[in-house]
């Protein structure tokens, strides 16, 4: 007996150990070591507030800050706004093998890196690129206009890279949606606005919670996509992160804004599930 | 009197495949009108198109004279109870009650009033705060017709709602059914492949098969005068033997059994020629053991018994006529008159020949026959 209760314990340590070591080793471990760090002064090392301060003090830190949680809220929005058809389309009106075909559409952009997606977008928007050329033989434009580096091209870019984890989630809920409840609710007379707002987006509402918390915390942790298609003029907050740390070697106000960051998604997360009634087992289930 | 539907040679095809041919019927105001068929004749098909979910091919449907071409299901004055009643499960039982109501722009107090007067009316009054998944099945069967009858449509449409039941609760759930329905006077148009349901309930019953009405008729005529093989042996239960069919010198229509036993029908049938084949339909509860010899218009056949099936009022005989390989059920009623019948025992059976029918064979399948 004692033996057998022996083994269990190696087996499931073999098992548990390298999950422990993953979070240890990985993510706590450098955690503290940052939280640490923003605490402390970058010349002195003495432990002080500074770090947090100089995040209320410079307007350009914390306008970004506001500015990246605002444009997170809202991609997440337009990329539920958007799946919520794709996936209907996708689950309820599409039938048998070409549903398979649909499903490798959707994730065959996802084989190919995001920096790859992403230059894929400006070598259609930039100055030089295919909208300008078809636009100006086509005399809409006169002369090219430079369409990317502003937010309309980050966000659609943020879209774009972000869809995949919102069509998924949203699709899986869907299909457990049975038809014939959307058409009780068409039979006892509801409009085809009804039946969404009524029947189709609350049973949804744990797929779209969880596609959403996933896309806000990719969007909001993204660096490349603003970076590249956003350029200098939409400053996004992963960018003074990324400044802090390379180019002016402050590991200590870069720690404090990453955690800074990561209070924000916290919170915005937390909030989330509060306004849509979800518990968060519910969602990640 | 007017009729609350009017169903006009209404077509549907599905590729080569005719699902409903050139249906017509009419159910008058206040009624209880049955779909019996087998599964995949058809009459899902037809309860969809007179719900507005498909487009009729060809026809005309008509609600208290209205034409309802081109008429959206959200506009139609008819509701349907789903086969798996299609509850909304993200709302309690007062807002799926109200749901129709509320699409309709109704508000207030006069949405609560109706509500708890359904409820009522239904017997689940005060559960409107509960939740879909914390009733039983008769309960969301209630709702489900509930929800419907909110919307004081002109005619309701149920579709085998009492399929998910369990046989104990159909029985139950047949007569509340019919019930309400004469309690509220909707006009009804029930399906269902359970022909005791539609004959229980009904005051008159379509039979279909094949995207085709055989029969429409109360419960009784369908039972006692089948104009088809189809429904003689559909409604009820029948003994099928196979016969020939000719005339002796009186005129009179005589069908020949296994080569050696001759039956004088009591109608004429018109044979077309010798080789035509016959079925000849008996009752098993029109069956009479041991007949008085020599009894006048009477049928009788010598039998084996094989086995008997003993189920207290319901008790059957499994009989074989002699030099066939034929098997007949018939009843056995427990007056204690046959209790010396044994298995192996050579008995006559015998039946009036006015309960009897004849038709010619036609091919066609039951469902239950596989």
């Amino acid at each position: 007996m004692m033996k057998n209760r022996k083994q269990i314990k190696w087996g499931f340590l073999f098992f548990f150990l390298p999950v422990v070591l993953w979070l240890f080793l990985l993510i706590v471990l450098p955690h503290l070591e940052l939280l640490r760090l923003s605490f402390t002064k970058a010349n002195t090392g003495k432990l002080s507030l500074d770090n947090y301060f100089a995040f209320f003090r410079e307007p350009i830190y914390w306008l970004t800050f506001v500015r990246t949680a605002g444009y997170s809220l809202l991609v997440t929005f337009l990329v539920m706004v958007i799946s919520l058809p794709v996936s209907f389309y996708v689950s309820k009106m599409v039938k048998g093998r070409y549903v398979g075909v649909l499903m490798i559409l959707i994730l065959v952009p996802f084989w190919v890196s995001e920096l790859i997606r992403v230059y894929g977008w400006m070598i259609i928007l930039r100055e030089s690129g295919l909208i300008n050329h078809l636009f100006v033989a086509l005399r809409i434009f006169k002369e090219p206009i430079e369409l990317l580096y502003n937010d309309v091209a980050m966000v659609m870019g943020l879209v774009y890279t972000s869809m995949l984890f919102m069509v998924v989630p949203v699709i899986g809920v869907m299909d457990d949606l049975d038809d014939s409840i959307i058409e009780a609710a068409y039979d006892l007379g509801a409009s085809k606005i009804a039946i969404w707002k009524t029947i189709i987006i609350p049973h949804c509402a744990p797929g779209l919670v969880n596609g959403g918390i996933i896309v806000f915390m990719l969007v909001l942790g993204s660096y490349l996509t603003p970076n590249l298609m956003g350029g200098k003029n939409s400053l996004w907050f992963t960018e003074q992160i990324y400044n802090q740390i390379i180019l002016y070697f402050n590991w200590n106000q870069g720690a404090a804004f990453g955690f800074l960051l990561l209070a924000l998604s916290s919170l915005i997360v937390w909030v989330l599930l509060k306004v849509t009634k979800q518990s968060l087992k519910e969602v990640v289930k | 009197m007017e009729s609350a539907l009017s169903v006009r040679s209404v077509t549907k095809k599905f590729g080569d495949f005719t699902a409903v041919d050139q249906v017509s019927f009419d159910v008058e105001d206040g009624k209880f009108f049955s779909i019996l068929g087998p599964s995949g004749c058809g009459k899902t098909t037809l309860l969809r198109i007179i719900a507005g979910f498909y487009k009729p091919d060809g026809g005309t449907l008509l609600f208290n004279g209205k034409d309802m071409a081109g008429v959206a299901p959200n506009k139609r004055p008819v509701n349907l109870v789903f086969q798996n009643l299609a509850l909304f499960p993200m709302m309690n039982v007062h807002e799926n009650i109200a749901f129709g109501l509320r699409r309709r722009g109704e508000k207030g107090s006069s949405v609560d009033k109706k509500v708890q007067e359904l409820l009522e009316r239904v017997g689940l009054p005060g559960s409107g705060k509960k939740q879909i998944n914390q009733l039983s099945g008769g309960q969301k069967q209630r709702i489900a017709i509930a929800r419907c009858l909110i919307m004081e449509p002109t005619v309701l449409l149920l579709d085998e709602p009492l399929g998910a039941l369990d046989a104990k609760l159909r029985e139950h759930m047949k007569v509340e059914l019919k019930n309400l329905q004469a309690q509220v006077g909707t006009t009804f148009v029930y399906i269902t492949h359970d022909q005791s349901e539609a004959m229980v309930m009904s005051d008159t019953v379509a039979v279909m098969n094949n995207g085709r009405f055989e029969q429409i008729g109360t419960p009784q005529e369908l039972y006692h005068e089948p104009k088809s093989s189809f429904v003689a042996q559909f409604v009820g239960n029948n003994n099928k033997l196979r016969v020939q069919v000719r005339h002796d010198h009186e005129g009179a229509s005589v069908a020949r059994y296994n080569d050696v036993f001759d039956f004088v029908l009591s109608e004429r049938i018109e044979t077309k020629s010798k080789d035509e084949e016959y079925d000849l339909f008996v009752r098993p509860e029109s069956v009479v053991i041991n007949p008085e010899k020599d009894r006048k218009g009477f049928h009788v056949l010598p039998v084996d018994v094989l086995s008997i099936l003993f189920d207290a009022g319901n008790s059957r005989l499994i009989v074989r006529p002699v030099d066939s390989k034929d098997e007949m059920v018939v009843a056995l009623p427990q007056t204690r008159e046959f209790d010396h019948i044994k298995a192996g025992d050579r008995i006559h059976i015998g039946w009036d020949m006015k309960n009897v029918t004849c038709f010619k064979r036609s091919d066609w399948k039951l469902y239950d026959e596989e």
